[in-house]
């Protein structure tokens, strides 16, 4: 059996895939295990969805492929929530509020604050409480 | 001993030594503090984190006709026009026009006086819309126009409370979060926040105001200005460490510089949840080395330095004066400390490493021979205490 992996992606639905039942084709045809984060129908009728994809590296082609013949956009770089650089000043007061650790000290001595976005569960707790509107959400 | 005069001669040489407030700590445990205070010039302090009591002074110029501002908006942000015709004070925490602020609480507080600061630093394009009730000299009666910080005659950011000597540890008690300028606080004492550069800090440095007075050259944002006074709510008498170093809130400075010379990123607009506007603001202030006693002093460290903790689901609300206890920066940095045998986890709301970036930046201008220092014309109390707001019967 091929090892297993897990990807982080960030799927958009245009107006007209947003009824079909996308996600249970991806467990049901291709094994894939799914962990959704996060998702949200705008009043446009465009969907948002980020979600963990677990299973071989195979398997998650093949459910990519399939996807894709729906005209959903797939992100795999699962920038659902982004961290401005230029905006962040690692004052370190989103730390507390990260459940996972995903925002974290780097570095003891400068202090400086990291994002580790494959850590990143987007609970939206650092948006809701970073004072440098640092954080921001994709939807 | 050295004088004002000499370090500035050696700074204009170009031969200053300068370090930075946590680089001193090591540099005089190696070389000892009688050799080192020879050596060294300069210590250069730092702090980036938000201070509400700021603002500035604008003067737009005049327009044809004239105008004598009686109420004014910059991008929608209400400034005040208390002064001569078209002088304007913009305050930092000042909410734009509209907004909900509470209404649907905690409100979000996106866009205040601090980020109308910020816009304008960043050299941002900003409407003025202005009314008036015309006078003969000031006929016109309203104007709404678009400018940015070149076209102003004058952008002086005018502080009248920044660099607070030390400052309080933030809990919440209760059993719902509560939304402050400490930033947001879990109940049941989940969190603590903090908010200063402990031994960066500028005032932890020179704890009884020896070198740092009115007429101090500081660096504020990038820009050459200087202390114009003590700090509002300065109360340089309160209870110290045997160091000297307060263990509360203590002394504070009242900063002034001209902001056309300053840069964006150390000038920045924030939003606390459910609280309000604040301007997080870069200062860096230098430390003379005339003798031992001043440099020992710059050599404080975290650990020696005590913060109280405090409850502000009640105790700071209801003015009690109750604090928990007392922890060191060195704990806090750890990112855990103990309140009463509980561990709480911490964050903090000003950035350290942005006090780093503002202490190296300025030992190398000073370095660069490129900023001098200016002795005190009037040093800060050391004996003052904060007094209370009182709620009397009117006399009769
Ligand atoms: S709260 Fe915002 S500015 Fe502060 S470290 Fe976190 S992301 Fe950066
Ligand atoms: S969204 Fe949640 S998990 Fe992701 S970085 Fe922000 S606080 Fe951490």
């Amino acid at each position: 059996m091929s090892q297993t992996v897990t990807k982080k992606l960030m799927l958009f639905f245009p107006k007209c895939e947003c009824e079909k039942p996308i996600i249970y084709h991806l467990v049901k045809d291709h094994n894939l295990i799914v962990n959704v984060f996060r998702a949200k129908v705008t009043p446009e009728e465009e969907g948002y969805l980020a979600l963990d994809v677990t299973g071989t590296e195979e398997d998650i082609q093949k459910g990519m492929d399939f996807v894709k013949t729906f005209n959903v956009s797939i992100n795999t770089t699962g920038k659902g929530i982004t961290v401005d650089e230029d905006h962040c000043t690692h004052c370190g007061h989103c730390i507390t509020h990260c459940p996972t650790g995903a925002l974290h000290i780097a570095d003891m001595a400068t202090r400086e604050v990291i994002f580790t976005e494959s850590k990143c569960i987007e609970c939206m707790g650092c948006i809701r409480v970073c004072p440098y509107n640092a954080c921001a959400s994709a939807f | 001993m050295k004088t004002y005069e000499q370090i500035n001669n050696r700074i204009e040489s170009g031969k200053a030594v300068v370090l930075t407030a946590d680089e001193i700590i090591d540099y005089v445990e190696k070389k000892g503090l009688a050799a080192a205070a020879k050596e060294v010039d300069v210590v250069t302090t730092a702090t980036f984190g938000p201070m509400c009591s700021s603002g500035c002074v604008l003067n737009f110029g005049h327009s044809k006709p004239k105008i004598r501002m009686s109420e004014a908006w910059v991008q929608d942000v209400l400034v005040y026009t208390g002064l001569a015709a078209v002088d304007v004070y913009l305050g930092a925490t000042q909410l734009r026009h509209n907004d909900p602020a509470n209404m649907d609480h905690p409100g979000e507080f996106r866009y205040g006086g601090a980020h109308v600061m910020e816009d304008l630093v960043a050299g941002k394009t900003l409407q003025l819309f202005a009314l008036s009730y015309g006078t003969d000299c000031y006929p016109l009666r309203e104007i709404r126009t678009y400018f940015t910080i070149n076209d102003l005659n004058q952008a002086i950011m005018l502080n009248p409370r920044n660099c607070y000597q030390n400052y309080n540890v933030a809990v919440n008690d209760s059993d719902r979060t509560i939304y402050t300028y400490m930033g947001t606080l879990e109940p049941k004492r989940k969190n603590a926040n903090y908010c200063s550069a402990g031994q960066l800090s500028p005032l932890l440095n020179d704890p009884y105001y020896e070198t740092i007075g009115v007429g101090t050259r500081v660096w504020l944002a990038g820009a050459h200005g200087h202390v114009y006074a003590e700090g509002t709510q300065h109360a340089g008498g309160g209870s110290r460490t045997p160091e000297g170093i307060p263990k509360g809130g203590s002394g504070t400075l009242a900063l002034t510089a001209d902001m056309k010379q300053m840069s964006k990123e150390f000038v920045r607009g924030t939003s606390f949840r459910g609280y309000g506007v604040s301007l997080a603001l870069g200062v860096g202030i230098p430390i003379p080395i005339l003798n031992e006693d001043v440099l020992k002093r710059t050599c404080i460290s975290d650990r020696e330095i005590l913060a109280p903790v405090v409850d502000y689901s009640h105790d700071y609300p209801q003015n009690t004066g109750k604090v928990l206890c007392h922890v060191s920066y060195e704990q806090l940095r750890t990112g855990e400390i103990e309140v009463e045998g509980k561990k709480v986890a911490v964050g903090s709301l000003s950035s350290y490493y942005k006090a780093l970036e503002i202490a190296h930046l300025l030992a190398d201008e000073i370095k660069r021979g490129d900023f001098r220092l200016a002795e005190p014309i009037a040093y800060l109390p050391k004996d003052t205490k904060m007094r209370p707001l009182v709620a009397r019967e009117k006399p009769s």
